[in-house]
């Protein structure tokens, strides 16, 4: 690691202020830091979001949607949703470790959009809002491949606005060493249609599956998979846990799973 | 009755007090005056030639206190290899050296090319950020078969080729196999891959080399499994310093599993480099660092052919081994595929002709040696599976093809060298059989179907060779070191015992089971008794701990050393009730004279050798210490059967555990508890072997999985829990204690119980799959499916 300075804001508006000064925001840290212990980054200035109050905690707006502060950790999601959003709540239960959990927060992970992060399957899957310190990004806008998101330079995400499915379910077959997902999808019914949700398999990050959408929103049940091919391998992720082959077939398999268990 | 101490009893572990609460020192807890750090600038490339080293700028730098390149160890030896294997033709190995920092050229990723000695680790790493190295790179060979096709680029420029040698065993026998197998009624073929492992001990390795200007002695504090062989190979072969002017001490270590037996450069690169710039230098290596610097683990490339006759006994095995020594010889890297594996190539079965071919071969990878089994898990592995290939071909039950072929009478000489000295392997297989419910098995996979799942049961034997090795036998072989191992019994004025064992504990509990055997032979309580290991300011010169090898040869120079103590102090015992020395008896710590009511305790008597105002000093010395040497006259063989049960996803490819049961001949137990704990040990990396871990290179020489964001460990939640039972038990014939060893065991049983499970349960699941190579990840699995 390199030396760096640090401080930790109380508001967006510092937080903002001090990033725009060419620091780099912290969250949990269960990405950065080990990023920097291996030297692959080095910021100059950490600025810790965890001081903001205003970014943390959860509550459910007037819209029926369930707000989530940026910095709030994975095991507070994990408890907090329980009852109000059963999946998304088993998909931040089963993020990393009880460290990762307790430490690693909702805005790191997507602002990160690792591509075979469990977050951005349920955030697409949800058509939620990410809130930054700007202005408000729709889902569907936000993730840009790999590591891409919509995110400005100093722009930072403050809030994630959660519509809640009538039915949903997450299934993150895990990559067996690291258990990230290999392949997760995440599947939400709402009054409207039918929104899946993939992450772990392509290259180009999470993504929706629109031809499962299009059965399951005329029929929700996986059976009404039979007759929907697998995603094309082309563009999936090939490396040793699988090739981009295997990863197709698992997302169908996964997509089945998540439906029946919905 | 189990026993409440002593021989035989579950005494808990009195080392996991202080591991479980922070209470060890370990190397890394060791820090010294004027202490500096190194870093070791590590090649990223996996073979090049170095063309300029720039060091200037890097030495400037805050913090830096001198930076040592390959050019600092002209004249300095070089890593020795402590084992010579002689090829078919009856030459000795090639040979090349191992410098301590790169000569020249890289040879894998991880080789060092330079070392940054600081203030900090951190000015060591920032320093070292700003050496300039120009390598031009060459292509690498990753791939054994390729490395050894014509015309293939050269590990090490100096030798004729990348084959390290070409072994045969048994040579002489080689025709006579060739005949039997044309003449078979019936011949099973498999190939297979015995994957690369990391050896991945909890605590990575370090190294603080120290140096007294005052008494010109040095001292080196490692993590090792034997610091003896390390002072030993270090001081006479690399960096040229007396045994007495070199202390190597290995404290509490956490964990070995083989990667810790071999001498490492960072080792003497500490030694050196403290005596050269006369302070201490500490080196902890990072995880990312053990990927590339700790010796792997297996990298064997098989073809086994079984024969059998018409009725199908086995009449003829032939195998013929690749095995990757990566770009140097670690230390006992040459015995491994030879030594340790052709031997056992025939298992527990009278198969009358074996011929071992191995062909040893450089690569542009990290070294390959010594891993939990070595070499007999290879052999396990190719034989168990080519039965249950033999069996599923010829349609007969995979046990009963086992039985039909066991060896059932002892001392048996197989035809590769070794000679069992006892067994019975029927008996683990009965014991086995009742612990797992083998006729129940079609009920759990109808059970496993309605949830969609293909059920299956993988059974098999082993058999090891353990507490190696008798020293005139294994110098035959080409060890260049005796593989005996000592122990000195001091016994204090009080009555209490410290016992300074040559044997090392790096997690498997000596200082519990030692001393229940020491008490238990004086008949006092354990806490009496201490045990003394790993520094050789204070131990005797020992062998070390690998092989599962420390109570059968360690076990064996302690009671020996302990029978001396016992003799003299009945000489003692006689002197202070005036009686004659055949007349006294030793029980539960009193001498008595047998057929009277005299008798003293054992505190009088350790007392009187150490006050002797009434003493026999004519006859014997004062004092009460006693050492000795013990050199086995054979190896132990460990033997039992395995089985594993798995349920696989059709869908996924991912392969559950139901249920493991290991039924195991030990020969004698010490301690019940720490057996069935070497056992889950064991088995846990044997199933970590079979389902997850593996090093995967890319073919410029990149590893893949250097990081467990790649490489997957076991983790509680893969493993199952295992039934584990060691009731059969048939003696070892030739060590005082009757014990066989079982450190290795799971690692070794295992694997094939696992694979053999799921090409069961595929098989019943109607795919006509015969094999998967390691690990059996989802996605080669469920590629096996796919046909
Ligand atoms: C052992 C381990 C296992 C893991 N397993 C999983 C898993 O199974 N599934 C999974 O999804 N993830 C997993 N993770 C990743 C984990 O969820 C991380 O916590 C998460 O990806 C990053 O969140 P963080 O709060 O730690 O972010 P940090 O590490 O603090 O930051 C990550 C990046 O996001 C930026 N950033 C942080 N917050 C904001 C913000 N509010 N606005 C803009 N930019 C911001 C930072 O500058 C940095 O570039 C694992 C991590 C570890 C260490």
């Amino acid at each position: 690691m390199y030396n760096f300075d640090f401080t930790r804001p109380s508001s967006i508006k510092d937080a903002v202020a001090a990033i725009g000064a060419g620091g780099q925001a912290l969250s949990g840290g269960q990405t950065l830091i080990p990023t920097m212990k291996a030297r692959l980054a080095m910021p100059e200035t950490l600025v810790s979001l965890t001081g903001i109050q205003e970014m943390k905690g959860i509550c459910t707006n007037d819209a029926g949607q369930i707000c989530i502060g940026a910095a709030t950790t994975h095991a507070e999601v994990a408890r907090e949703v329980a009852k109000s959003y059963p999946a998304l709540s088993d998909l931040a239960g089963h993020i990393g470790d009880p460290a990762v959990r307790n430490r690693g927060t909702i805005g790191g992970s997507l602002a990160n959009n690792d591509p075979s992060a469990c977050y951005p399957s349920a955030v697409l899957g949800s058509g939620a809002i990410v809130k930054t310190n700007a202005r408000e990004i729709a889902a569907d806008d936000f993730f840009q491949g790999m590591f891409t998101t919509a995110l400005e330079e100093g722009e930072i995400i403050t809030e994630v606005k959660f519509p809640v499915p009538q039915k949903a379910n997450y299934q993150k077959f895990v990559q067996p060493a690291s258990r990230f997902a290999l392949v997760g999808v995440f599947v939400a019914k709402f009054a409207d249609g039918v929104r899946v949700a993939v992450t772990g398999a392509s290259g180009e990050g999470v993504f929706r599956w629109t031809e499962a959408e299009a059965a399951l929103s005329k029929d929700f049940s996986a059976a009404a998979l039979d007759g929907v091919a697998a995603p094309s391998a082309d563009g999936m992720i090939s490396d040793l846990h699988g090739t981009g082959a295997y990863r197709a077939h698992l997302v169908k398999v996964m997509t089945a799973r998540a439906v029946a268990a919905a | 009755m189990p026993k409440d101490s002593g021989i035989g009893a579950a005494s808990k572990r009195r080392e996991d007090l202080r591991f479980l609460t922070g209470g060890g020192r370990y190397t890394d807890d060791i820090n010294l005056n004027g202490q500096t750090y190194v870093y070791f600038l590590r090649s990223d490339v996996a073979h090049g030639r170095i063309k300029s080293i720039d060091t200037a700028a890097a030495s400037a730098m805050p913090g830096v206190v001198r930076i040592f390149t390959g050019a600092d160890f002209e004249g300095v030896g070089t890593i020795p290899c402590g084992w010579q294997v002689t090829d078919r033709e009856g030459n000795p190995m090639k040979e090349p050296a191992h410098p301590i920092l790169a000569q020249g050229k890289v040879r894998h990723v991880g080789d060092p090319i330079a070392a940054v000695v600081a203030e900090s680790l951190s000015a060591a790493r920032d320093a070292a950020e700003a050496i300039e190295v120009d390598i031009e790179e060459l292509p690498a060979v990753i791939d054994m078969k390729k490395a050894l096709a014509a015309g293939a680029p050269k590990v090490h420029d100096d030798l004729a080729d990348n084959l390290c040698y070409d072994w045969g065993f048994v040579e002489d026998n080689r025709a006579a196999v060739d005949e039997a197998i044309k003449k078979a009624a019936h011949v099973t073929t498999l190939e297979l891959v015995n994957q690369r492992l990391a050896p991945n001990a909890m605590e990575p390795r370090v190294a603080v080399g120290d140096y007294n200007k005052g008494t010109d002695e040095s001292t080196l504090y490692t993590t090792s499994q034997n610091p003896h062989v390390i002072r030993l190979l270090m001081g006479a072969f690399v960096l040229g310093i007396p045994e007495h002017k070199l202390r190597v001490i290995a404290p509490d270590v956490g964990g070995g599993f083989g990667s810790k037996i071999f001498h490492y450069a960072e080792e003497a690169f500490c030694t050196f480099a403290a005596k050269a710039i006369k302070r201490p230098v500490k080196w902890t290596s990072s995880r990312s660092e053990a990927f590339m610097s700790d010796a792997h683990g297996r990298d064997h490339v098989t073809k086994i052919e079984l024969a059998l006759d018409k009725d199908n006994n086995f009449t003829a095995i032939r195998t013929e081994t690749y095995a990757n020594m990566g770009a140097y010889l670690s230390t006992f890297a040459p015995s491994v595929p030879t030594w340790l594996h052709g031997t056992l190539m025939a298992g527990n079965y009278k198969t009358p002709l074996i011929y071992v071919n191995v062909k040893a071969v450089f690569t542009n990878t990290v070294p390959v040696d010594a891993y939990r089994g070595a070499g007999r898990p290879e052999a396990t592995f190719q034989l168990e599976r080519v039965i249950d290939k033999a069996a599923r071909e010829l349609g007969v039950d995979p046990v009963e093809l086992r039985r039909q072929n066991f060896v059932t009478e002892f001392p048996y000489q197989t035809p590769v060298a070794v000679q069992y000295d006892t067994g019975d392997y029927n008996a683990t297989m009965d014991k086995l059989m009742e612990m797992i419910d083998r006729k129940g098995f079609d009920a759990r996979a109808a059970e496993s179907k309605k949830r969609g799942k293909l059920r299956g049961l993988g059974i098999n034997s082993y058999i090891e060779a353990c507490g190696i090795a008798p020293s005139q036998l294994v110098g035959q072989l080409g060890a260049r070191a005796g593989l005996y191992e000592s122990a000195t019994v001091r016994v204090n004025a009080t009555g209490g015992l410290v016992v300074m064992t040559g044997s090392h504990s790096h997690g498997q509990g000596h200082e519990t089971s030692f001393a229940q055997v020491v008490a238990d032979m004086i008949g006092i309580p354990e806490n009496m008794v201490e045990i003394v290991h790993g520094d050789t300011a204070n131990t005797p010169m020992g062998m070390g701990t690998y092989g599962s090898r420390s109570l059968a040869v360690g076990g064996s120079a302690m009671v020996r050393a302990t029978e001396k103590i016992i003799a003299k102090a009945k000489k003692i015992a006689a002197h202070l009730m005036e009686a004659s020395e055949a007349d006294i008896e030793l029980k539960d710590g009193q001498f008595s004279v047998a057929g009277t009511d005299k008798s003293v305790a054992w505190g009088d008597v350790t007392l009187a050798a150490y006050v002797p105002h009434n003493y026999p000093l004519d006859e014997i010395e004062p004092g009460l210490e006693e050492t000795a040497f013990y050199d086995p006259s054979n190896f132990t063989y460990p033997a039992g059967a395995y089985a594993c049960e798995v349920e696989v996803d059709p869908d996924t490819g991912k392969v559950e555990i139901m249920a493991f049961a290991a039924a195991d001949d030990f020969g004698n137990i010490v301690n019940p508890m720490i057996v069935d704990g070497q056992v889950h040990g064991g088995i846990g990396q044997g199933i970590g072997q079979a389902l997850l871990e593996g090093v995967s290179y890319d073919e410029n020489g990149q590893i893949l999985s250097a990081s467990y964001m790649d490489y997957a460990m076991p983790r509680a939640d893969d493993l199952p829990f295992y039934k584990v039972d060691h009731s059969c038990q048939t003696p070892c014939t030739h060590n005082p204690l009757g014990v066989k060893g079982c450190g290795e065991a799971g690692a070794i049983g295992s694997p094939p119980a696992v694979v053999n499970a799921v090409v069961d349960a595929l098989n019943r699941g109607g795919h006509a799959v015969t094999h998967i190579d390691m690990p059996l990840s989802p996605h080669r699995v469920w590629q096996a499916m796919q046909g």
